[in-house]
């Protein structure tokens, strides 16, 4: 019998698998276990939340292995963890310790300015960060399994990735009244390859999951970007800088599943611990937006 | 729902108006997705491919609709806590202790199991099987392969194993429809016990039809069955 093993339709189906779930940012294996607990259908490992590398500043890289050791040990949920745009050799060091997705994520301080991560290359799959459709797809064309909008990490702020939702799907939208003499114009209009553009159009929505990311502090701003057309969400500082994360984390949860039910929306916002603070994107300088970051 | 562009929504739509044009059916059962967490849209893709009508299961008020339901693909951790959680999982044996057909696909399948290898929390034990989580290894080791399949007819089956759980033993009674490999060692991906049936992989993923076809068919045999059963005791109709 035939095995195959790191095709595109196991590394893309992963993500399916991860749909309509909580994907939750955690820097301790303890933390690992409450996001488990809580709900969450992946955890993120990293060394620091993204609110704790905007205000420590200096250069983020990929973890300590001894920290995602730790975590793959601790829950039996899929584990991702970031590497720095382009840098293809901690993507190598992720692979071996067997992290089941990579985020070549802009949170990080990018390693190449021309270049993202062949992610072809890997068995491991990929996901990555968007602003609108033609970064998505110019991702999908390297090889990510897996598309995240930005948003801007770290501040607890969703305007950021309410812009980068409805940029997408205004695009995936406008596409469905396009004839196919216009395909390809419009393909380099947006810098992307015209047969992701076509595969785009024909099914109405990005050809792999598309969660939304960056900014998510409370559940209705979850439940939000679901209606907006993610298919679930990532929470990077809002669990755990909140004030009793365990809390926070299932009514984060419970408000992705019932994101069309106001009763449930209205009752898991009730009485909730204090949110993270928010940052307003005006106040942050130019050189610290992190959506910027990958092109 | 105000200015929302969710394409779930536009989707369970379209399955409605697609049940009449697809394999034509008696449009008379109605097939359940449970939607807490995972790939219940694709599940509803299929049974809309085969001409079924489908309802996205998140309540016990929707799981009393149904006249069968798939527990999908997912994180098996994940949807067993919302299954308490929400007050779904006793409802859900219930139903099936009364002969509600339920399939399972990859974390619906170890949910089904009677034996679950390293699950924090109660799975539904309904099924008189050993099931192992992750036991292909991490999801490097996820995979394809082609099926020989002798009990549904026709040619391979394709099958697409994601951080799949491996079924260790069964007992007797339940039926084995697809091994991983050609001979009677090689270890079960698909059984049914009844009315229940567990599959490790994820055909909702493929074209290929052939298992939610069969599954469509015992939810009409449940249907035509309940039905003839409330007829004369209207009283006692399960619904």
């Amino acid at each position: 019998m035939v095995i195959e093993t790191a095709t595109q339709t196991v590394k893309a189906g992963l993500a399916q698998m991860l749909k309509g779930g909580v994907i939750m940012d955690v820097v301790t294996a303890e933390h690992a276990q409450i996001a488990e607990e809580a709900g969450a259908c992946s955890v993120m490992a990293l060394e620091r939340v993204p609110s704790d590398i905007r205000s420590s500043g200096g250069v983020a890289r990929m973890s300590d292995p001894s920290l995602i050791r730790g975590i793959i040990d601790a829950v039996s949920i899929p584990v991702m963890a970031k590497v720095r745009i382009g840098h293809f050799v901690e993507a190598s060091i992720l692979e071996a310790l067997g992290v089941d997705y990579i985020d070549e994520s802009e949170v990080l301080t990018p390693a190449d300015e021309s270049f993202h991560i062949n992610k072809h290359e890997f068995a491991v799959p990929f996901v990555c960060g968007c602003r609108d459709l033609g970064e998505a797809l110019r991702r999908i064309a390297e090889g990510a399994a897996m598309i995240r909008t930005k948003g801007e990490a770290g501040t607890g702020n969703i305007v950021e990735a309410v812009r980068h939702m409805r940029s997408v799907q205004g695009a995936i939208s406008r596409l469905q009244s396009m004839g196919d003499e216009e395909l390809v114009s419009y393909s380099r209009d947006i810098g992307a390859p015209v047969e992701l553009v076509r595969q785009t159009r024909e099914m109405g929505r990005l050809p792999v999951v598309n969660f939304a990311a960056g900014g998510v502090a409370t559940p209705a701003d979850a439940a939000l970007m679901m209606r907006l057309g993610a298919d679930g969400v990532f929470v990077g500082s809002g669990i755990f800088k909140s004030e009793e994360p365990a809390r926070m984390a299932n009514a984060i949860v419970r408000a992705v599943t019932h994101y069309e039910d106001d009763e449930i929306l209205a009752e898991v916002s009730t009485d909730l611990p204090k949110a993270m603070p928010g940052l307003e994107i005006d106040k942050i300088p130019e050189s610290e937006i992190l959506a910027k970051r990958g092109w | 729902m105000v200015n929302g562009t969710r394409e779930g929504m536009e989707l369970v739509t379209e399955l409605t108006t697609h049940s009449t044009g697809g394999a034509e059916r008696s449009g008379s059962v109605v097939v359940g997705v449970l939607a807490l967490q995972g790939d219940f849209a694709e599940h509803a893709a299929a049974l809309g491919r085969v001409g079924a009508d489908v309802l996205e299961v998140r309540t016990v008020e929707e799981l009393k609709r149904v006249d069968g339901l798939i527990i999908p693909g997912g994180e098996s951790t994940t949807i067993a806590r919302l299954m308490i959680a929400y007050g779904l999982r006793e409802p859900i044996i219930e139903r099936a202790r009364a002969g509600l057909p339920i399939w399972g696909t990859c974390a619906g399948a170890i949910l089904l199991a009677e034996e679950i290898v390293t699950l924090d929390r109660p799975g539904l034990n309904l099924v008189p099987m050993t099931v192992e989580r992750n036991a292909y290894g991490r999801q490097i080791d996820s995979f394809e392969a082609d099926l020989s399949s002798r009990e549904l007819g026709g040619g391979p089956l394709h099958a697409i194993f994601i951080r799949a759980p491996r079924i260790r033993s069964v007992a007797e009674g339940v039926e084995v429809l697809l091994r991983l490999g050609a001979e009677q060692e090689h270890e079960p991906v698909a059984v049914q016990c009844d009315s229940l049936m567990a599959t490790t992989f994820h055909p909702e993923l493929t074209d290929d039809t052939r298992l939610h076809e069969r599954f469509v068919g015992m939810c009409e045999a449940y249907a035509a069955a309940d039905a003839s059963r409330s007829v004369p005791a209207a009283a006692g109709g399960s619904g």
